[in-house]
């Protein structure tokens, strides 16, 4: 990413499992891609060894800690908590540094957490990936970010339904938009296409076409206003 | 048990006149007792536990030895008679009276829609001991097939021309978005409200435009998170409207949408009866009140009455049971100015505070589903236009919900339910097609009919006690956005109710007393 000089990228304090956190970092980081032959036998052996899965463990803490080394950010390391939990006071003279990217992918952030995202005019990317929490009206409240933000991941929220993704389309600037895994829209399919004609300039991410058309009769809206109610 | 029962015999007569039910000519229905009387003869006594266990051959025997064949038949009945009688026999002296309501209740609620239900359930909520008071809410249809919380389409919005609205309709959208919290019951599943938040789009004309600018004002003060657009950014923004003839639009961004009123009413239903309020089928026919003349500071006499009874009528039936009551809210909605007209307002020489007659009135409204497969897809707002039609998507499928409001004129007979087709074909469709042009090729799925609380005098709410049927509170006359409303003005009640004056929001300027004042709260904003 063509990041500015004076750029700050955050993830979620909670490292849980090391999936994502690397993940996302891995433009940064060299390529797993070296890794992946040794990793079918390591894995064999970590389903069958305590001990070979202990080591893992380690070298996956340590490659971690190698992450926080390697990645200053205007020379610093990453902005964690310490041990009492409190952030340092350094941290407040990165106030006027623009954010460009949040990850928080799993966080625990609901409508009322959002107020410290909106505030942050510059942000381009937004990865929200099985936030338990984040819910239509949090979409909703996603349009004062529409001038800036270009990259938006709702993949695997539980509580996402069609009737949140219709009002994405105040994000008029947004290119990669990812809604693949969303238990709650009824029919993945037929959501996808309409986001996809919505956000003609954006490239979706999401269930297959065919997915949703199998469905046939239950791709009918539910009359929910009706005036014969169940 | 013997003596029990015949002295149960003599004593009920008297007793049950003072406490039963009136049921029309009949004199055995006034021995209808109360839970107390019957619980009282229910428990069981020493006598009758004995009673059983005896051996009923072997009595029967002793009693044929010592009196003979006819005194063996006699003794027999009274026996069966008896045990008939008994805790679990067949034979129940007293008629089961459950589903009549309670003869006393502290505030009894006319109407069982959002409203009333509503006021339910702040007064539950907001009163200091729990269980303090007693509620018992009437509702005449528990169908709601005619009621105009599920006839309505379900909209929510803050695009109101009076502070007062906006504030309300916001506290509404609050309560929405936290409505698991509020009326979560234990063991239910969470209600799913389906809000879908695509905001309202209300068009103005040339003429409209300064009063959208000044109202959008008001809104934001009020915090509302509305935008005003050109005709050239909503070219840009909804490339399917036709902007001809639009001067300004105003577009509300967040906290605006429709939900499914089906759902709220429920989730309420449900909540309130976990709370302890009581529901009874039945119509309100008759208010017992008592008036004393007293003089007002300037020496003016008037008539101030309260009301000690209301007289429930049970559904299909005669029966009717008093209900003794110290307050009771009006929340009838479309009918609560027949209500209102019960406690005997607005019967005096006109001009007086006692001859102002409450002014909301049923007035019938349709709403039809359309199908339209080059209709504007998932961004589409509820779309309000200048000449008054609106509409919202429905679902995925390209279907559509709208309608338009008649002119004054055109009012059509509130008589019933029925849908005039002629009304889309001749009002709703012209504005409709020329606003949005892929209108022009539309089909009709379906159509409905559903009534407003209409109130004549300013289409505003009408909020707590009248000023001399002094225990009558109004929740009624929303004109057609009580159900978004309905959350926030139950409070308001509630808190008029319980404290004497409102807290979380200033509702007085929608008082009764306006309509004899002549003070209008002025909508601009009703469709």
């Amino acid at each position: 990413m063509a990041a500015p000089k004076a750029s700050l990228h955050l993830v979620a304090p909670v490292w849980n499992g090391g999936t994502r956190g690397i993940g996302g970092l891995s433009r940064v980081v060299a390529p797993e891609g070296n890794q992946k032959k040794g990793r079918s036998l390591l894995q064999f052996l970590a389903d069958c060894f305590y001990d070979v899965e202990a080591l893992r463990d380690h070298l996956l803490r340590k490659q971690v800690s190698k992450v926080h080394q390697k990645n200053r950010f205007q020379g610093r390391e990453w902005i964690r908590p310490n041990q009492r939990g409190h952030f340092s006071l350094d941290f407040l003279k990165l106030q006027a540094v623009p954010v460009e990217a949040v990850d928080a992918s799993g966080c625990a952030i609901n409508y009322q957490g959002l107020d410290s995202l909106l505030a942050l005019k510059e942000l381009q990317s937004l990865w929200l990936q099985r936030c338990p929490h984040v819910d239509d009206w949090c979409l909703s409240r996603l349009h004062p970010l529409a001038s800036s933000l270009q990259e938006l991941s709702l993949a695997g929220c539980p509580r996402v339904s069609e009737r949140g993704l219709a009002c994405l389309h105040h994000l008029w600037n947004l290119r990669r938009l990812d809604i693949s895994d969303l238990p709650a829209v009824s029919s993945p399919g037929l959501t996808r296409i309409l986001v996809e004609e919505m956000l003609p300039s954006c490239e979706v991410l999401g269930a297959d076409w065919a997915q949703g058309l199998k469905l046939g009769p239950e791709e009918q809206p539910r009359d929910t206003a009706g005036p014969t109610p169940a | 048990m013997l003596r029990r029962t015949l002295l149960l015999g003599l004593c009920r007569g008297p007793l049950g006149r003072g406490l039963g039910t009136h049921r029309g000519g009949s004199i055995l229905g006034k021995v209808e007792g109360r839970g107390g009387y019957r619980g009282s003869w229910m428990a069981p006594s020493s006598s009758s536990v004995t009673f059983r266990t005896q051996d009923p051959a072997h009595d029967v025997k002793t009693v044929g030895r010592l009196g003979g064949g006819d005194r063996d038949g006699k003794m027999s009945e009274i026996k069966k008679k008896i045990q008939s009688i008994l805790p679990g026999g067949d034979w129940n002296p007293l008629y089961d009276t459950s589903y009549l309501p309670p003869e006393s209740s502290d505030v009894v609620i006319v109407g069982g829609g959002v409203l009333g239900l509503s006021v339910a359930y702040w007064l539950k909520k907001l009163e200091k001991p729990r269980g303090a008071i007693r509620v018992l809410v009437v509702e005449r249809d528990h169908t709601y097939s005619r009621a105009s919380t599920v006839l309505s389409v379900g909209g929510i919005r803050q695009q109101f021309s009076v502070p007062e609205n906006v504030q309300l309709s916001l506290f509404s959208i609050d309560f929405l978005r936290n409505i698991n919290e509020y009326l979560a019951v234990a063991d239910d599943p969470p209600l799913d409200i389906q809000f879908n938040p695509s905001g309202y789009l209300l068009l103005a004309s040339e003429k409209g435009a300064a009063i959208m600018e000044n109202n959008v004002k008001v809104q934001r003060q009020e915090g509302a998170k509305v935008c005003l657009m050109s005709p050239e950014q909503l070219r840009n923004k909804f490339p399917w409207i036709n902007t001809e003839g639009v001067a300004l639009a105003s577009y509300g961004m967040e906290h605006e949408g429709w939900f499914d009123p089906w759902c709220l009413l429920q989730g309420l239903r449900r909540k309130v009866q976990s709370m302890g309020v009581l529901f009874c089928r039945g119509e309100v026919t008759r208010f017992v009140s008592s008036s004393n003349l007293m003089k007002t500071a300037s020496g003016e006499e008037v008539n101030v009455k309260r009301i000690h009874e209301v007289h429930v009528k049970i559904d299909q039936s005669l029966e009717y049971q008093p209900v003794e009551c110290a307050i009771v809210i009006n929340a009838a909605g479309a009918w609560s100015g027949q209500v209102a007209e019960l406690a005997g307002i607005g019967k005096g020489p006109p001009g007086t505070l006692q001859g102002t007659k409450l002014p909301v009135e049923l007035r019938k409204r349709y709403v039809y589903l359309w199908h339209c497969p080059q209709g504007p897809g998932l961004e589409t707002p509820f779309v309000i236009d200048p000449s008054g039609t609106y509409f919202r998507r429905e679902g995925l499928g390209h279907n559509y919900l709208g309608g338009c409001s008649p002119t004054e004129e055109e009012e059509p007979d509130p008589g019933n339910l029925e849908v005039d087709h002629d009304f889309f074909q001749d009002r709703v469709w012209p504005p409709l097609a020329q606003r949005v042009p892929a209108f022009e090729t539309l089909k009709v799925r379906s159509a409905w009919a559903g009534y407003y609380d209409y109130n004549t005098f300013d289409q505003n709410g009408v909020v707590g006690p009248h000023p001399l049927v002094i225990n009558m509170y109004f929740a009624t006359g929303f004109s057609g956005h009580g159900l978004q409303q309905a959350p926030a003005v139950g409070r308001a009640v509630a808190e008029m109710v319980l404290e004497g004056h409102f807290q979380t929001i200033n509702l007085s300027s929608f008082l009764f007393s306006r309509f004899y004042s002549g003070e209008k709260v002025q909508e601009h904003n009703i469709i």
